[in-house]
């Protein structure tokens, strides 16, 4: 199989063009159908999105709304001071879980604006708060500047 | 008093960083021999400075200074000595001062090791390795002092972050940084290359046992990252596709692909310019997880918040890094020599392939990881990439590449035979096919594609030893010669298969821990059993322990396989009064390859206890083979070391083995 210098190299171009048109098509696809929104409480009754879909919201965990069933099952209202988003979670909740405090629930949106979630993630430590969270909270007014100023955190 | 001298010591390595960055570049333009060997000087010193600079806040942190701001914040008088040695670490200042140690460790190896390179080359790598020195010394000195003070000083500190006291944090960091930060030995070499504007295939012999030895670093780093967060986050995941964890995987398929591509341009002179360019990427890659990491743009499960001065400094960094090295590379790397094209069908083409497929891999990554963040900057909306993301971008591009592996192992240099190379897999593809029908039958069919990969993997592991067993002519040779010629074979031969097979026990253990692990979330009650996969646990009861700074509720569970018992285990939620914060501790227990795992959730109001039961099997497999990879690596490093030694007889034997 011989060759020209031409032919070889056009190979090589070709080849590196094919494999890259092809992780191309396959990243915007997958852009396309396997990312997930962030939303505050706000943001899903304002932007009426449609049952079904798969979201995040974050904000904090409303007080008195925790209502613990059978097997695992819980219940609770995602606030972040102006809307309140009710969720249920069948699970394990983290350790730092709690009322009054950050929370980020991801899930299907089910009619009726309640999220069926399959992962809830709550802030890391006393000083950290969730990004989202922090943004919900800023954009409903009741975030507080300073409030975690001091944060630093693992460092891994 | 020590913290003032640790902070002397740094500015004093500054200070020398910055004769190191202008001395050695006038040196090498004049060619004056004693201003080219300055610099071998002042690298020694640089690192002798940091490293006492680096033992002042040590010994800070072991005698509990609460009058240092870090020491207070990170700190705690009760900790064991283990932790509060790696909690300098633990936090932005000191781990900073981990990398500029790590940085200057590595330039004084150049200096004390690279005896035989051309003095002007030598000099200019330094030189560089200085400029990026420097550019940190600066970033810690003004940004990220470790070594301010609080007046007065409080009595007792606010204790460590309860997650890194493990002892994970001691070894994670520091392996994962040797390795990151290792390559900036493989960007200094590229660097002076394109300023010398020479580079040939001894250029490729200095530069591979470099970049290998950082590769090795990092591919043991990211696996015991991985093993860490597996047991410490007590839901039994090892990767998470956390941004934070891309910045460490996206050096690594870079620095992969630079090794295979420093190994055509050694053996036969071509890709010059691309493995220049690979150097340059790897470490803007290394640079750009810093970045990620040290900045704060992320959320993630490693949650790092900090003030924005110090991510726009890095900013800076990263863009005259690698904005000024790719300037540089586009003005000058068509000067350099063009070395040869080559057959497709050959040991070079495949190592193209290989190339092609790492770098298209670490691209996917790099969108995945950086793609949420210019969103979220461009048009304010947040999204979070994950796993589906990953699974259906990277996976393909990877499964493509592991499938191709076995055969650039057999392809011969200049003209491959792909029909003889697949020929010579038969055994390779017959063991794949077995498996393949084996795992259907006993794992049934679900989920479908999982049987191909475990053939797959298999596959792969005997396509490793394919080119060994033929030329150490095991099962047609007398027991004797086979072991004469396996001695004889280059370590690098050894190096390549034993890394690959590494590599396909890894996705054995990934396929089978996720496709056939099975998982049960309940509540139990003392003296309730449960059963997974063939084993009961019984709940004997809660207990309480004091450790030395946090208190812990402990489960006792008794663990019985068909009515014998055969363990107990004992996982624990401890509570850090200090910071309010509670660790999982999850219980392990080996079964063969694969492992049982238990982790405490909520007491319910009912009083019954909740639990995470997961039986993983073969999930051990997965570090074990990035431990064999980085033994792999290990074994090429000691035959590169003899070679680098004796470049000239090294040439005419491997000219001698066109097998290899």
């Amino acid at each position: 199989m011989a060759m020209t210098r031409k032919q070889r190299r056009l190979v090589l171009i070709g080849g590196s063009v094919g494999v890259l048109g092809i992780a191309l098509a396959l990243v915007l696809s997958a852009l396309g159908s396997s990312i997930v929104f962030f939303n505050s409480p706000s943001d899903v009754l304002a932007k009426h999105i449609s049952p079904g879909t798969r979201i995040r919201i974050g904000g904090l965990v409303k007080m008195g709304s925790v209502q613990r069933g059978n097997d695992l099952k819980i219940r609770f209202e995602v606030t972040d001071g102006k809307s309140e988003i009710p969720v249920r979670f069948q699970g394990i909740v983290p350790d730092l879980f709690r009322e009054g405090q950050g929370v980020v629930a991801e899930g299907k949106l089910e009619p009726g604006n309640v999220l069926d979630a399959d992962t809830v993630l709550a802030k890391h430590d006393e000083r950290y708060m969730p990004k989202e969270v922090v943004e919900a909270l800023k954009k409903s007014g009741r975030w507080q500047e300073g409030e975690t100023a001091a944060a630093g955190g693992p460092a891994k | 008093m020590i913290p003032e001298l640790g902070h002397y010591a740094l500015i004093l390595a500054l200070a020398l960083g910055l004769i190191q960055s202008v001395a050695p570049v006038i040196g090498s333009i004049y060619r004056d021999a004693p201003l080219m060997r300055l610099a071998n000087s002042t690298a020694l010193m640089q690192f002798v400075f940091v490293a006492a600079s680096f033992a002042a806040l040590e010994i800070c942190f072991i005698t509990s200074d609460f009058s240092v701001a870090i020491v207070y914040e990170n700190s705690h008088s009760l900790m064991p000595l283990v932790y509060r040695m790696s909690s300098v670490w633990g936090n932005h200042e000191g781990s900073m001062l981990l990398w500029v140690l790590i940085l200057s460790l590595f330039g004084a190896l150049v200096a004390m090791f690279g005896v035989n390179l051309p003095s002007t080359l030598k000099a200019l790598v330094l030189a560089v390795q200085s400029w990026i020195a420097c550019a940190f010394y600066v970033f810690i000195l003004l940004t990220s002092n470790p070594f301010l003070r609080l007046t007065p000083a409080p009595f007792e500190g606010r204790d460590l972050n309860p997650i890194l006291q493990d002892p994970g944090l001691a070894i994670h960091p520091p392996l994962l940084y040797l390795g990151y930060v290792g390559f900036s030995i493989a960007f200094s070499f590229a660097i002076a290359a394109l300023i010398e504007g020479r580079i040939d295939a001894a250029w490729a012999r200095w530069v591979r046992p470099w970049t290998l030895m950082a590769w090795m670093f990092l591919t043991l780093g990211i696996a015991m990252g991985s093993y860490w967060a597996y047991y410490t986050l007590g839901w039994g995941g090892f990767w998470f596709w956390d941004p934070v964890e891309n910045a460490s995987l996206m050096p690594w398929l870079a620095g992969t692909a630079l090794l295979h591509s420093a190994v055509v341009m050694e053996k036969r002179n071509a890709l010059k310019v691309w493995t220049i360019l690979l150097a340059i990427l790897t470490f803007s890659l290394s640079l750009i997880g810093t970045f990620l990491v040290r900045s704060g743009v992320l959320t993630s499960v490693h949650a790092f918040a900090s003030d924005p001065t110090r991510g726009v400094f890095i900013l800076c960094i990263l863009v005259l890094f690698i904005g000024g090295a790719l300037t540089l590379f586009a003005w000058r790397a068509p000067m350099l020599k063009q070395g040869g094209l080559f057959a497709p069908i050959s040991r070079e083409g495949a190592l193209v392939f290989n190339n092609l497929f790492l770098t298209t891999a670490c691209l996917t990554v790099f969108v995945g990881t950086l793609y949420p963040l210019a969103l979220e900057a461009l048009t304010g909306a947040k999204i979070s990439v994950g796993a589906p993301f990953f699974n259906v971008t990277f996976g393909p591009l990877v499964l493509a590449l592991l499938f191709a592996m076995p055969f650039g192992q057999l392809l011969a240099w200049k003209r491959g035979d792909l029909l003889g190379a697949a020929q010579r897999l038969m055994a390779a593809f017959g063991v794949g096919l077995v498996v393949i029908g084996l795992t259907y039958a006993v794992e049934g069919k679900q989920p479908v594609l999982a049987p191909f990969a475990v053939g797959l993997a298999f596959y792969i592991m005997v396509g490793a030893a394919v080119d060994l067993v033929e030329r150490t002519g095991l099962f047609r040779m007398p027991l004797r010669i086979v072991a004469a010629r396996a001695g004889g074979l280059p370590r690098s031969a050894w190096g390549t298969a034993v890394a690959h097979f590494g590599i396909a026990l890894s996705m054995l253990g990934i396929i089978a821990a996720g496709s056939w692990g099975t998982e049960r979330i309940v509540a139990v009650k003392p003296s309730q059993t449960i059963s997974i996969s063939g084993y009961t646990l019984t709940f004997d009861g809660l207990s309480q322990q004091a450790g030395p700074n946090y208190s812990a509720v402990v489960g006792r569970f008794t663990v019985r396989e068909g009515g014998n018992v055969i363990g107990v285990m004992q996982p624990s939620k401890r509570s850090f009064s200090t910071r309010g914060m509670s660790t999982n501790e999850a219980a392990l227990m080996e079964r063969g390859f694969g492992q049982l795992y238990l982790s405490l959730g909520d007491t319910e109001a009912n009083g019954s206890l909740a639990i995470r039961l997961y039986y993983k099997p073969l999930v051990l497999l997965i570090w074990i083979g990035a431990v064999i990879m980085m033994l792999g690596g290990a074994l090429s490093l000691s035959d590169r070391r003899l070679r680098v030694g004796a470049p000239k007889p090294a040439r005419a034997k491997t000219a001698m083995q066109p097998a290899e």
